[in-house]
C-alpha cells in the first residue's frame, strides 16, 4: 500500500522546506527503458507498454526516499533523479 | 448562412492593416518603400548612461502597450525584455521566423512582405536589452525567403541602419526544430532538437549568454510600437488583448490566406474576412496542429484572445483557424494529422517515439474501421503519452486528439457503431507536408 503524505504535511513541508517536497524525475531523452528502476521500486514506478517508466508526480514520502535514491543510483544511463520541489 | 457580427463599436475603428501595410499586393517592401510606409527606424544610437535611460524608456513603452508573444504562448513581451536585460552577461536576440506549424504561413508572409519591419524590431529589441548580436532563424529549405532576407540585410548594412549585426540562420525544416530550446541548441553547434530541462533561455541561451527569443511577428509589432507609442497599439484590439495579430485562415472559406485582424475579433468574423464560407462548417481547428477542435456553435462568436479561446477549451497558438465543412470527417482529418505528427517526433524520448505511432494507429482505427472500444483505447493512450517527453510535442498531439473526441462526439458514436462515415472519402482539408508537391 502506497503511503502518501497527508495534505497538511505537504503544506508544512513546503513552508519549512522539508523533505516531502522531493520528487522523482526521468530525463526522457536519456532513458532507454532498461526498466531497472521499476524492478527496484515497483511501489512507485510502473512501466508503460513500451518499457519506459511512469513515475509519480506527487512528492515522495519520507520512508520511500532511501529506496528512491537506490533506484536513482542503479539507473544504467543516469536518467532517473530525485529533485526538490515540483519542477 | 449569413451572420452579421459587429467586431467593435463604430467610431473607434483602428486603421488596419498595420504589419501588412504598404502598396497593394504581396510583393516585398524595399528599404525605401518600408521607410515611406512606416517611417524611419527610431533608433537613437546613444551610448553609455543616455543609452541605458532611453533603452529603459523603450521597455516601458513596450510593457505599457500590452504586447504579448505572437508565437503561440502569449507571454508579455515587455516582461520578457526586462527579465533578459536583468541577467548578468551580454545578451543576444534571436528572432524565430520559422513557422513550425505546417498549417501556419504568417511568419513566412510577414518576412516576405515586410522584412525590414522585422529587422527593425530585432534592432530595437537588441537596443532595449543591450545585446551585441542578433539572429533571425528561418527554415533552410525556404531558399527564396532566405536569399530575400539576405538581400534585405545587405541593404541595411549598406545604409548603416543596425547597431548590431543581424545574422540569418537557416534551421532544418522540421516541426520540432522551431521549438525555442531546439533553435538555441542549433545555434550553439548542436542538433536542432529540443533539450531536456535546459537552463531557461533568458538566463543561459546562445553561448551561455542571456538570450531573448521572440517570434518574428512579435518583433514587427515592437518596431511599430517604438514608432507610434503604446496608446496607438492599444487602439486596436480589446482590453487585455491589445493590438492586431496575423492569422492563417484555411478550410471552407472563399479566400484562404494570412490576414491581419484585431485581437478579440470573433472567429466567425475572421472567417467572413477570409471571403466567407463556401460550405456549412461543423467545427473549427484553432491554434494549428498543436491546437484544438471547437464545435462551430462554440467557435463562431468566440473572440480571438488567449483568455477567451482557453476558456472555451481551445488554444490560440500561432493564430491558425481552419473551418471544417459539414461533409468532412473530423476524425479522418485528425487521424491524418496525428499520423504526420507521429512521424515528426525528434526521436529522442521513448514515450513519444513508441506512443505516438500507437496513438496514430488507434485514431486511424476509429476513423476507418470503427471498433467499439476505439475511443476508450485512445483515451488510455493519451494518458500514457502526455507530459512524458522532453518537449511539448506529445502533449500537443494528445490535446488535438482529445479535443477531436469531444468536438466530434457524435461522429465517434457513429464510427464505433456503424463504421466509417461518408466524410472519410472526401479529399482532406488539413494540409500535411508530403502530400503537397511544392512543400
Amino acid at each position: 500500500m502506497l503511503r502518501r503524505p497527508p495534505p497538511a504535511d505537504a503544506a508544512r513541508a513546503r513552508r519549512y522546506g522539508g523533505l516531502v517536497s522531493e520528487i522523482l524525475r526521468v530525463n526522457p531523452i536519456a532513458c532507454t527503458g532498461h526498466g531497472v528502476c521499476a524492478e527496484l521500486l515497483p511501489e512507485l514506478i510502473e512501466l508503460d507498454p513500451w518499457g519506459y517508466p511512469i513515475v509519480p508526480r506527487a512528492p515522495l514520502a519520507d520512508d520511500m526516499l532511501p529506496l528512491a535514491r537506490r533506484a536513482v543510483a542503479s539507473c544504467p544511463v543516469l536518467a532517473l533523479s530525485v529533485q526538490k520541489g515540483p519542477r | 448562412m449569413t451572420v452579421a457580427v459587429m467586431t467593435r463599436p463604430l467610431g473607434r475603428q483602428a486603421s488596419l492593416p498595420r504589419l501588412l501595410a504598404g502598396p497593394p499586393g504581396h510583393r516585398t517592401l524595399g528599404l525605401l518603400e518600408h521607410e515611406q510606409t512606416h517611417g524611419p527606424l527610431p533608433l537613437p544610437g546613444l551610448r553609455g548612461r543616455a543609452q541605458r535611460d532611453s533603452a529603459g524608456r523603450l521597455m516601458d513603452v513596450i510593457e505599457r502597450s500590452g504586447l504579448t508573444g505572437r508565437g503561440g504562448a502569449g507571454f508579455p513581451t515587455g516582461r520578457k525584455l526586462r527579465s533578459v536585460a536583468a541577467q548578468r552577461g551580454l545578451p543576444v536576440v534571436v528572432a524565430n521566423g520559422s513557422d513550425g506549424e505546417p498549417a501556419s504561413a504568417k511568419d513566412r508572409l510577414l518576412l516576405t512582405r515586410s522584412p525590414h519591419l522585422v529587422f527593425d524590431g530585432i534592432s530595437l529589441a537588441a537596443y532595449a536589452i543591450g545585446a551585441d548580436r542578433a539572429f533571425l532563424a528561418v527554415h533552410e529549405h525556404e531558399s527564396r525567403l532566405v536569399s530575400g532576407l539576405e538581400a534585405a540585410a545587405a541593404a541595411r548594412a549598406a545604409a548603416g541602419l543596425d547597431l548590431v549585426p543581424i545574422e540569418i540562420v537557416g534551421i532544418p525544416g522540421r516541426y520540432v526544430s522551431s521549438e525555442q530550446s531546439a533553435i538555441v541548441q542549433y545555434l550553439n553547434g548542436g542538433p536542432a532538437l529540443p533539450t531536456f530541462a535546459p537552463p531557461p533561455t533568458h538566463e543561459r541561451g546562445f553561448d551561455g549568454r542571456p538570450t531573448l527569443v521572440n517570434n518574428a511577428e512579435t518583433l514587427a509589432h515592437l518596431a511599430l510600437i517604438a514608432r507610434h507609442g503604446d496608446q496607438w497599439f492599444r487602439s486596436a484590439g480589446v482590453p487585455g488583448a491589445a493590438g492586431t495579430m496575423l492569422v492563417t485562415v484555411d478550410g471552407a472559406v472563399a479566400r484562404p490566406g494570412v490576414y491581419e485582424i484585431e485581437m478579440g475579433t470573433p472567429i466567425g468574423a475572421v472567417l467572413m474576412t477570409a471571403g466567407g464560407l463556401t460550405e456549412r462548417p461543423q467545427a473549427v481547428l484553432t491554434g494549428g496542429y498543436f491546437g484544438t477542435w471547437l464545435p462551430i456553435d462554440i467557435a463562431w462568436h468566440l473572440p480571438l484572445t488567449h483568455r477567451d479561446v482557453k476558456a472555451a477549451g481551445g488554444a490560440l497558438g500561432a493564430g491558425i483557424i481552419v473551418a471544417l465543412p459539414d461533409t468532412s470527417c473530423g476524425l479522418a482529418e485528425t487521424a491524418r494529422v496525428v499520423r504526420y505528427l507521429a512521424g515528426e517526433t525528434a526521436g529522442q524520448c521513448g514515450p513519444c517515439v513508441f506512443g505516438l505511432p500507437t496513438l496514430a494507429d488507434a485514431v486511424a482505427d476509429l476513423a476507418y474501421q470503427g471498433d467499439l472500444r476505439a475511443a476508450r483505447h485512445i483515451e488510455r493512450l493519451t494518458g500514457l503519452v502526455a507530459g512524458r517527453g522532453a518537449c511539448k510535442h506529445p502533449d500537443g498531439v494528445t490535446q488535438l486528439v482529445l479535443s477531436a473526441l469531444m468536438a466530434f462526439a457524435t461522429d465517434v458514436g457513429w464510427h464505433q457503431e456503424r463504421g466509417p462515415c461518408y466524410g472519410v472519402r472526401r479529399p482532406p482539408m488539413l494540409p500535411v507536408p508530403g502530400d503537397m508537391a511544392d512543400w
